[in-house]
């Protein structure tokens, strides 16, 4: 783990990736904690106030103390990409163990699934859901989240299992009497571990765009609970006499998204100096 | 080449009846009603009016004869009817294609030839100043929320410097003219490119990486080329291949970003018709958009293996 960190450190996008996902947790944690309630709204009639001392990066048109807001949007967004791509890489990766090690017609079935879903745009998936099920609490558009994502990894795995499945190491597990759970899990999904956890930094930048777009179509997270989206879409109707409303939200996701990236970049070149 | 080539159209029509497949179950595996959900607040509707509603929309009959019943209206073009506007699905589509595609293609021009030539830039100084700035405003750009960028854009471009309209496109062929079209189409068009050109240059990059350093390249040089024949005669022209791959792994980025585009700039296109369906719950309207976005995507794939087909014989085996 240190290696690896020290590995990612020699690059410079593993270190610009660590620090911006740093400073993006670092606010995501304590943010809440130090500055005032994201909803408390303050004085109505003095509408949107400027950065200053009192409100760091200013306020919204309902007075609402922007710093606390993108702090508390911050932490929505990174909870909905990290638990998503979570699912995603456990459905697809065990979608992809089954797959590999399977063969034949269980192979060729998951495969044509994972092609079928590659091909519907996640988020009209999402704009599916969303149009048709009664209420899609949080928990709900998590889940959906993360299952639609299930076909990338399902093929990596997939691959790397097919590649190992012959290995001299998997038939001496397998001579020894390795029950099929145990030559699954303890000696394919290891090997297959870098390129899933590779591709898993990089999908929670999209999973968090996604998200930050429902919100900004009115669509995704709910209000009162802050997410960068719907702050970006609220300060709409003020960007002309209140840019700063959606201009800090916004960094906010350049931010975290741009980190998750550099870091999925990194990661590569660290795990397999190959792709360098 | 033409087994191959039916071989691989079935395979499209199979695998767009299976997606089909998987969004009408997404739509029944719903928790609740869709009458019950398009009532809203009028849950006290009268029975007959729920019953109404349900034998309108197929929904008294049995899935798979919902199912079969859908298909069978597939083939005949008809995509069912749109709960909010009580109007065919395929002609409120068919409305909204025309800008939608002006966008697209508009932002699809731009990307592959920019981009590409970017990628190129790139490749050939790899590891040197203009690469690494280069990939940090290619990262950069796949990082960007398209709809903040489209607000930037219009903030600065439309309500400041007031040089572009940053709304109220409303009909391809209204009497502002092509001029009135154009005007409308830069700050869209723009923010999409820019939100989705670095995908296109990180795959060019690596593309022309490896075909620079292909034997051939060494005979090239070797013969005494310029470095402008080698990039641009050699080399570029063996990484065109992996380029259309791209355009089957693009396409589904640039649907999404469309969608959010459009909506910042009131585009009268298919994405914002989507996303304002899936606000009024109208279903019916939404599936049939999600449809057409996962032919569009199975089609730009299509294209891109029939392009690499005939550029290497190899591949139609």
């Amino acid at each position: 783990m240190t290696s690896l960190l020290a590995a990612l450190w020699r690059t410079r996008d593993g270190r610009a990736g660590l620090v911006l996902l740093g400073v993006a947790l670092a606010v995501a944690a304590a943010g809440p904690a130090l500055l005032p309630d994201p909803r408390a709204m303050g004085d109505l009639a003095a509408g949107a106030q400027p950065p200053g001392a009192a409100h760091w990066l200013g306020t919204d048109q309902l007075s609402r103390d922007v710093a606390a807001r993108v702090a508390g949007g911050m932490r929505v967004s990174l909870l909905i990409g990290v638990l998503s791509v979570a699912i995603a890489a456990l459905a697809g990766g065990a979608a992809g163990l089954v797959a590999g090690y399977a063969g034949g017609a269980t192979d060729a079935v998951l495969m044509r699934l994972a092609d079928t879903t590659m091909v519907v745009p996640r988020l009209f998936i999402l704009l599916l859901v969303l149009a048709a099920w009664d209420r899609v609490p949080l928990a709900a558009l998590v889940l959906v989240l993360g299952l639609s994502g299930w076909a990338a990894p399902a093929r990596l795995v997939r691959a790397e299992v097919l590649r190992l499945r012959g290995a001299e190491f998997v038939a001496a597990a397998r001579a020894l009497g390795a029950p099929l759970g145990r030559i699954l899990l303890r000696h394919l999904l290891p090997n297959a571990a870098g390129p899933l956890i590779v591709a898993a930094s990089l999908g929670v930048g999209d999973v968090i765009l996604l998200e930050a777009g429902l919100s900004f179509l009115g669509l995704g997270v709910r209000p009162p609970t802050p997410s960068l989206g719907g702050m970006i879409l609220d300060a709409r109707e003020v960007l002309a006499t209140a840019p700063w409303a959606s201009l800090f939200p916004g960094l906010a996701l350049v931010a975290i998204v741009l980190g998750t990236t550099l870091l999925g970049d990194a990661l590569r070149t660290a795990l397999d100096p190959r792709e360098a | 080449m033409r087994p191959w080539l039916l071989r691989r159209l079935a395979q499209t029509a199979a695998t767009l009846l299976l997606a089909l497949v998987l969004l009408f179950l997404l739509v029944r595996l719903a928790p609740g009603d869709p009458v019950a959900t398009m009532l809203g607040e009028d849950r006290a509707a009268a029975p007959e009016e729920v019953a109404r509603l349900r034998a309108q929309l197929g929904l008294d009959r049995p899935l798979p004869a919902q199912f079969a019943g859908y298909v069978a209206g597939l083939a005949r073009g008809d995509l069912g009817t749109s709960i909010r506007y009580q109007r065919p699905v395929r002609e409120l589509l068919a409305s909204r294609l025309g800008p939608t595609l002006l966008l697209g293609g508009t932002v699809l021009l731009v990307n592959f030839t920019v981009g590409t030539w970017l990628g190129v830039v790139q490749a050939t100084r790899r590891g040197r100043a203009a690469d690494r700035w280069l990939s940090a405003a290619a990262v950069t750009s796949y990082a960007m929320p398209s709809f903040w960028l489209g607000l930037a854009l219009a903030w600065l471009v439309g309500l400041r410097w007031r040089l572009l309209p940053v709304g109220g496109f409303t009909d391809p062929l209204g009497e502002g003219g092509a001029a009135d079209v154009a005007r409308h189409l830069v700050l869209p068009a723009l923010t999409l490119s820019l939100a989705s050109i670095g995908a296109v240059m990180r795959q060019q990059r690596s593309a022309a990486i490896e075909a620079l350093g292909a034997p051939f390249i060494v005979t090239a040089r070797a013969k005494g080329l310029g470095e402008r024949a080698v990039t641009w005669r050699h080399a570029w022209r063996s990484a065109l291949g992996p380029m259309l791959t791209l355009l089957g792994l693009w396409l589904p980025l640039v649907v999404t970003g469309a969608v959010f585009v459009e909506a910042v700039f009131a585009w009268p296109g298919i994405g914002q018709l989507a996303a304002q369906a899936a606000a009024a719950r109208d279903y019916p309207l939404v599936l049939g958009a999600s449809l057409l976005a996962a032919a569009a995507v199975l089609v730009g794939s299509l294209v891109a293996d029939v392009g690499q087909a005939l550029l290497d014989p190899r591949v139609r085996a």
